[in-house]
């Protein structure tokens, strides 16, 4: 058994820029794989959630019933949660739609009034989500441990909150690392 | 130039007219009985007198209000020189056989008897609310004929302005208006604060849900007010008073501006008082009905004509008020205090309630009860003495849970505390406040988490939306309540609710915010197991659509 | 020859200092370097005093005060960063951000934002209470500027501004608590107000990306605060500017 750090990271309603962020570590992931496995991440086949994490990073706001589904799988098998970007720690861009109300009314005027052709609300049970009445941050819906915000936080942000998560060092002082936007 | 009134002649005819008749049956006519249909019951008392040829034998005098509201419409009939019996519930019907009864036959009407020796009214005493159930509010010779203007002549006349200050500051009477201030102290500033200009506000802007006591003395009383007033205009080198009334009190309003005019035709208002050298005029205000204006630097911008919000104090209005004048504000109950304290002394008033806390309350009783109105006791009467005996209970057999006193701003007393004697510092050591005297009594069916959301709904509303805590806190507080009441809730927002209450009244601007917390954190204190019962083991599990 | 200004003896956390015996708190802790957290306040303004971002205790006193409208008095023993008021402060940006749409990664003052810098200092990792998403209607009138209520914090330093210094008296509040807007003219649009000058000072105090420029992307906004803080003290001190000066400013 590999004495490595159990790491995953999850996209649940975002644009992915926070992985894209996580990406720009650059040679960071060398030393980072050095010290953790990447046990589940949209950048890594594996289907499921997996049990026993150490640490998720969780990209992106609750916007439909996968993302709270997946949130919660995540609770349940993590020590450590991350809210990772502004969108998982506030809503951000994806919660944009909120003061529309009802996602009918984002919902129609895209997929029906906008289009000549099928105009109609994509909906297949079991395969396209339903969105939540309101894009809520994650912490609304599962405790979260550390928060984490940027619209992306930035490689080296990233990287010294990862770094203070692998040794087990609380996250203090951390003046415009906590920074929104 | 009208001769001034000679308080002592109008008092005589007045009683002359009085023993006139043999029968007087006086009618209340405040707003709790009219609302009960007392204008009916008055116009039926005067046409069955009327055609039953008893024209010179009995007359009908409206009268304010009595204050066992829950029973009315109330008559009293009253014998020349004789005993008095009191009526309830007296409609049209009621009024046509007391009249038939009653007058005519010498006999009761047994169906509608009040018993007024019953603790409700025993136990009262009555200062402020003195002429209630007496006089004709619109008649200042009813006034003058119980001594009204009295006190107004006695300073005029013999007292200097400093010791009018002196007697209200060793009466003891704190404001009124709920957080107590010593009176005395705050005459004694607008006394010194240097300036020609001064002005003294009446605070009739009566806005805590289920209070109608300052509207009872506006309405019912308004000369008391109006003498209270010129004593403290006398007393503290103010030229000029407003009355601020809110403006869902019509009635008083009208009633005030009436009994101003009668006042200045009298010479009891406006220049050379009572042919002295002191000139006061007096002008009712009309609030836009915003409860924050009861808060005094708003309602001072309010009357200024701009946007009803509290101002920074430092400087306090008593140095820096209307138009950069020294002003002192005074809640209605507190100046309608003020005659009996010259007439008969501030030892008499200070013999009456606690220590700290002199004089009398009025309170407006509402709620689970059997009897509900407006009492008025000494201070320092036990909370139990008031639901029980006065309230007569709770109805229905149920048992007491709690009695909220201040309103909005006060909070929920549990069973535990009714012996708790009502004054100020008590209250406030229950993490309530006696407020202007809402006293609100719940019986066992009622859940104190859905009151602190009632209260705080209430404060959100009526916030006015300058400081953060205020505007963006009690939406959020409210927001929790609604979530753990709808059994949503968490441990994490019962802990996030509790740590918001402590921001919103640390940090707020004026009492509204700083205050509005209170209805929550008193009954999380005294019925915490209510609230942790509403709620579900991980919050975080449930989203609320 | 000015007469000297009296100077009191004061502590700011447990640090002895000597203030102007006719400064306030906020003044005083300013020119001392002691950073307390504000946004309604703003030198040569008026004082406010809505925010309550710079409420300090003094010394045992349980009721905290807003140092903007605090005046320094003899003695004083003030403390401006005690785990009390650092929780208040969080809280009171928390709510802030709850109340509008705060939205920073697509906000024209992204990075230069004084609400966004407070919640740095305060150190808000993020808000734990609901946010209220409301739905105000932004205001485009202007052919120069842009007013978007969803991102106002009702500070009213543009209503300030407008009537101490410019005169023109354009904005004001309307209605109340969490409804209360901010409204040009008799709450008519922007753009339809003659007695606006378009002297641009609104925009330029405006701590959030309430008040901008027309046609700015992310980031692109800058308020000049530092300008009309010279105008106002200018002003206040009956003293003439420089024009030259003012054009560096800008």
């Amino acid at each position: 058994m590999s004495d490595k750090a159990r790491v995953a990271t999850v996209w649940l309603g975002g644009c992915s820029g926070c992985h894209m962020s996580f990406l720009d570590m650059d040679e960071f992931l060398f030393d980072f794989a050095e010290r953790a496995d990447l046990v589940y991440s949209p950048i890594a086949d594996v289907k499921d959630f997996p049990e026993d994490v150490d640490v998720t990073l969780v990209e992106g706001a609750i916007a439909n019933e996968d993302n709270l589904e997946l949130a919660r799988i995540v609770r349940a098998n993590t020590t450590t949660v991350v809210s990772f970007g502004d969108c998982a720690v506030s809503g951000n861009v994806t919660a944009m739609r909120n003061p529309l109300g009802d996602p009918e009314n984002v919902l129609v005027p895209v997929y029906v009034d906008a289009v000549d052709r099928n105009p109609v609300v994509p909906s297949e049970e079991g395969i396209v989500p339903p969105l939540m009445p309101q894009v809520l941050p994650v912490h609304r819906v599962i405790d979260v441990d550390v928060y984490l915000p940027g619209c992306p936080p930035d490689a080296d942000k990233i990287k010294r909150a990862v770094t203070a998560l692998l040794d087990a060092e609380p996250l203090v002082e951390r003046g415009t690392d906590i920074q929104f936007g | 130039m009208a001769a001034p009134i000679d308080l002592h002649e109008v008092a005589e005819r007045e009683h002359e007219a009085r023993s006139r008749y043999p029968w007087r049956i006086k009618a209340c006519a405040s707003t709790a009985c009219l609302s009960a249909g007392a204008t009916g019951t008055v116009q039926s008392l005067e046409q069955t007198i009327e055609t039953n040829d008893l024209a010179l034998d009995a007359v009908v005098i409206p009268t304010g209000c009595m204050g066992l509201c829950s029973r009315g419409p109330l008559v009293r009939v009253m014998r020349r020189g004789g005993d008095e019996t009191m009526y309830q519930a007296v409609n049209e019907e009621v009024a046509v056989d007391i009249v038939k009864k009653h007058i005519k036959k010498h006999e009761f009407v047994e169906t509608n008897l009040l018993d007024t020796s019953i603790p409700f009214f025993a136990a009262q005493e009555r200062i402020v609310l003195a002429n209630g159930g007496v006089i004709d509010p619109d008649r200042i010779e009813g006034y003058v004929a119980h001594g009204g203007y009295l006190a107004l002549q006695k300073v005029l006349t013999e007292m200097t302005p400093e010791a009018v200050v002196q007697e209200v500051t060793a009466s003891g009477i704190r404001g009124r208006g709920g957080a107590g201030y010593p009176a005395g102290s705050k005459w004694s500033l607008l006394a010194k604060a240097p300036g020609e200009q001064k002005y003294v506000v009446a605070n009739g802007d009566e806005g805590d849900p289920g209070a109608y006591m300052d509207r009872t003395v506006m309405e019912d009383d308004p000369h008391r007010l109006i003498e209270g007033i010129a004593i403290a205009a006398y007393a503290t080198g103010a030229s000029k008073a407003f009355i601020y009334v809110r403006a869902e009190y019509p009635r008083a309003v009208e009633r005030l501006d009436r009994a101003i005019r009668v006042a200045r035709r009298n010479r009891l208002l406006g220049r050379k008082i009572l042919e002295t050298d002191f000139n006061l005029d007096v002008e009712v205000r009309i609030g836009a009905g915003a409860f924050v204006c009861g808060e005094e630097t708003a309602l001072l911008a309010s009357i200024e004509g701009l946007r009803g919000v509290p101002q920074l104090r430092p400087p306090y209005p008593t140095e820096k008020g209307l138009w950069g004048s020294p002003t002192m504000i005074n809640n209605v109950e507190t100046l309608a205090n003020i005659p009996a304290i010259v007439t008969k002394g501030a030892d008499w008033f200070a013999s009456i309630g606690t220590p700290k806390s002199t004089g009398t309350k009025v309170f407006a009783l509402a709620g689970d009860l059997v009897n509900i109105g407006l009492i008025e006791v000494p201070m320092g009467t036990t909370l139990r003495t008031i639901v029980e005996d006065i309230g007569g209970g709770i109805p229905d057999g149920k048992a007491f849970k709690a009695a909220q006193t201040g309103g909005p701003s006060g909070g929920c007393i549990p069973a535990e505390f009714l012996d708790t004697p009502v004054d100020y510092d008590s209250l406030r050591q229950l993490g309530s406040i006696m407020g202007s005297g809402g006293l609100i009594v719940m019986d066992d069916d009622v859940s104190m988490p859905e009151v602190a959301k009632f209260f705080m709904d209430f404060s959100m509303d009526e916030s006015c939306g300058k400081c953060t805590p205020c505007r963006a806190g009690t939406v959020q507080i409210h927001g929790l309540l609604e979530r753990i009441t709808a059994g949503q809730g968490s441990w994490t927002d019962l802990r996030h609710l509790e740590q918001l209450c402590a921001t919103v009244r640390d940090t707020s601007l004026c009492g509204l915010g700083q205050s509005a917390p209170n209805p929550v954190l008193s009954t999380i204190q005294y019925f915490g197991d209510e609230y942790e019962s509403l709620l579900v083991e991980s919050g975080l599990e449930v989203v609320d659509a | 020859m000015r007469e000297r200004r009296a100077t009191v003896d004061v502590s700011f956390d447990g640090v002895e200092y000597e203030a102007y015996a006719d400064e306030s708190v906020m003044d005083a802790s300013r020119r001392l370097g002691i950073g307390i957290p504000s946004l309604c306040y703003l030198e040569g303004l008026s004082v406010w005093g809505g925010c309550r971002m710079c409420v300090v205790q003094i010394a045992e006193d349980h009721r905290l005060r807003p140092a903007c409208a605090t005046p320094v008095a003899p003695d004083m023993e003030i403390h401006t960063d005690t785990p009390q008021l650092r929780a208040h402060r969080k809280a009171i940006t928390e709510l802030l951000f709850a109340e509008g749409n705060h939205v920073c990664a697509v906000c024209v003052v992204n990075g230069n934002c004084e609400l966004q810098d407070v919640a740095v200092d305060t150190g808000m990792d993020h808000v734990r209470f609901d946010y209220q998403s409301p739905q105000r209607e932004i205001d485009a009138s202007h052919p120069k500027y842009i007013f978007d209520p969803n991102r106002c914090i009702v500070c009213t330093r543009c209503v300030r501004v407008c009537h101490e210094i410019e005169g023109a008296h354009v904005w004001d509040v309307a209605y109340r608590g969490s409804e209360a807007v901010l409204v040009t003219g008799m709450n008519q649009p922007w753009g339809t107000v003659d007695s606006c000058t378009w002297c641009g000072k609104c925009v330029a105090v405006c701590p959030t990306g309430a008040l901008a420029y027309q046609g700015r992307a992310v980031g692109e906004m800058q308020h000049q605060t530092d300008i009309v803080i010279r105008l106002a003290m200018a002003r206040n001190k009956g003293e003439w500017i420089d024009p030259a000066e003012l054009e560096e400013m800008r």
